[in-house]
């Protein structure tokens, strides 16, 4: 039975996904990775004493149903390979429960966790990617335990803004490419090309592909991948790797053109991760508007921001229109050009931080990755706001291709 | 015969009582009954589809989370319809629970809001308190019309 034909039993601990017409959504989710999705069993007379036993006092009985799915589950009286934790975007109370359930099961138990907040539109494809990690976590462990790459092979990470291409050798980075993403197999094909003429090699002599990003699934039925898989498995993987700390804790954060993700990976393998965010005026789309409107280019911005002081400039990119609004109203009022940049930059760094950094334990090293990283006032704005050091990697900006060239190695052996 | 809303929503208890006093309990089972009889496009039929909590914005606003309209669509209705009610409040789980706190403030909020009579009574905790709880609920529904209302 192939990995995929492995069924993977997900618990579904949740205050009510079935009352806000969020369940077929979470069913074809399921579905499309081949995981089923469980109702944790638990004795009802443990509704009466759970609030006392997890510490936490709740009005909604849904949320003590939560609670004591989760205890079954971290007691072993639901025997699963996962757990998907979920309740409605906008509840107070139920985000409370949620965040402890699943700090509760990551603490008590090695069954990887994931968490979400719904509204009525939240689709399938927005909680796949989520899903796919989960579920390769559970069925994938030994390829996440791979730490060196071997024979030739080819990572394509298909982004929302950038794709980019990277070719391996023995463990060595040979050749890499990066184009913009326009139409995803073309621009594949173009970022694959440049990578595989810097490195030499020719393509019949690729033993083995992976995919990843947004257009995996694209890209890994044209170019026949050995590998496709969503971004967080393949990041974690390819920043503790050249990083150098597969051993060990690690925090990686991924500033994406789109979207951004924060990962807690012990040992290379993901645990908890988080997949924001609200808005894009928190990941690299924001910093390239910005630069735009400085005009400079967008390699320029970082060496600018750094020369700036953020708290000259009020800048809140919560959302991406009134970051912009609030760069062309410092800009009138006559700041100085580095110091919006700084702005710009500790905005972006300021919402992971409240957004995503809150829901998963940072633990050092803290690698940045993602085109992002690149921007030097990035780094610095998350190192001065977190008081660590921030690790960038060489080859930051390829994590994906680099992480996928890495992964799809184990099917060399094969 | 009096459309009686009840307070828990699914309390096959209280349900039972208004039934045995001649008059037609409004409760979740049926709204729930009705969604899953209903003909549509869901195969198997759904509870709750992604279009109901549109439904429940009659309810509560947009920014009340989507769980919460969505039992709304369900549970709003009922209380439209509704002639008389009762509310049972801290209720036992076994009772009858509904499992969000908010939709349980909306819903008796929006049931004492209507100009309809609403006995509310604290749940019973002894035999004494159990016997005076059902004599209540008797007597009330005793006082409600028995013929149909238009």
């Amino acid at each position: 039975m192939s990995e995929k034909d492995q069924r993977v039993k997900v618990a579904l601990v949740s205050c009510g996904s079935e009352f806000a017409g969020v369940q077929p959504q979470l069913d074809s989710a399921a579905e499309q990775v081949n995981a089923q999705l469980i109702y944790p069993e638990m004795d009802i007379s443990s509704l009466d004493t759970i609030e006392m036993e997890f510490g936490l006092q709740v009005a909604s009985a849904d949320l003590k149903l939560m609670m004591a799915r989760a205890k079954a589950v971290v007691e072993g009286t639901a025997h699963v390979d996962g757990v998907f934790v979920t309740s409605c975007f906008r509840c107070a109370e139920a985000a409370i429960v949620r965040n402890e359930v699943r700090r509760y099961i990551h603490q008590n138990s090695e069954i990887p966790v994931i968490s979400y907040s719904f509204t009525e539109r939240t689709t399938a494809a927005t909680l796949l990617t989520r899903m796919e990690a989960l579920t390769t976590i559970a069925r994938r462990r030994h390829l996440l335990a791979r730490e060196k790459q071997s024979g030739i092979t080819v990572g394509l990470d298909s982004g929302s803004t950038t794709t980019k291409a990277a070719v391996m050798r023995d463990n060595k980075l040979i050749g890499e490419g990066w184009v913009p993403t326009v139409n995803v197999i073309e621009s594949a094909r173009k970022a694959y090309d440049i990578a595989l003429e810097q490195s030499g090699i020719k393509e019949e002599d690729v033993q083995a592909i992976g995919t990843t990003g947004y257009g995996r699934f694209l890209l890994g039925e044209h170019f026949n991948a050995q590998l496709v898989q969503e971004e967080i498995t393949v990041n974690s993987k390819g920043a503790v790797y050249l990083a150098d700390t597969q051993k060990g804790p690690a925090t990686v954060i991924d500033i994406g053109g789109m979207d951004n993700k924060a990962i807690s990976v012990e040992d290379g393998i993901p645990g908890m991760f988080t997949m924001g965010g609200i808005c894009a005026g928190a990941s690299g789309r924001f910093l390239d508007m910005t630069a735009k409107r400085l005009g400079v280019e967008i390699t320029e911005l970082g060496k600018l921001a750094v020369k700036g002081m953020h708290d000259k400039v009020e800048m809140n990119s919560y959302c991406i229109v009134f970051g912009i609004q609030s760069l062309v109203n410092s800009l009138a009022q006559g700041s100085a050009a580095q110091d919006v940049a700084a702005a710009a930059c500790h905005s972006v760094v300021e919402q992971i931080f409240e957004q995503q950094l809150q829901e998963v334990e940072v633990k050092e090293p803290l690698i940045l990755v993602g085109g992002s990283s690149l921007i030097e006032g990035v780094p610095k704005a998350l190192g001065d706001l977190l008081k660590i050091d921030v690790v960038v990697p060489p080859h930051s900006q390829l994590i994906g291709a680099i992480g996928a060239a890495l992964l799809a190695s184990g099917y060399v052996e094969e | 015969m009096t459309k009686v809303f009840i307070y828990p929503t699914n309390s096959l208890i209280l349900s039972d009582l208004i039934e045995r006093f001649g008059h037609t309990p409004l409760a979740m089972m049926e709204g729930v009954h009705d969604k899953i009889t209903t003909i549509g496009i869901d195969s198997p039929p759904l509870n709750i589809t992604p279009e109901d909590p549109k439904y429940g914005l009659k309810y509560a606003a947009v920014e009340v989370p989507a769980g919460v309209r969505g039992r709304m669509s369900i549970v709003g209705p009922l209380i439209d319809k509704a002639e008389a009610a009762i509310i049972v409040d801290d209720a036992a789980i076994s009772f009858g629970c509904m499992g969000c706190a908010r939709t349980n403030e909306l819903t008796k909020f929006l049931t004492r809001d209507k100009d309809i009579p609403v006995l509310e009574l604290v749940y019973p905790y002894s035999d004494a308190e159990g016997k005076d709880f059902v004599y209540k609920i008797g007597e009330f529904l005793n006082s409600l019309p028995k013929e149909e209302q238009s």
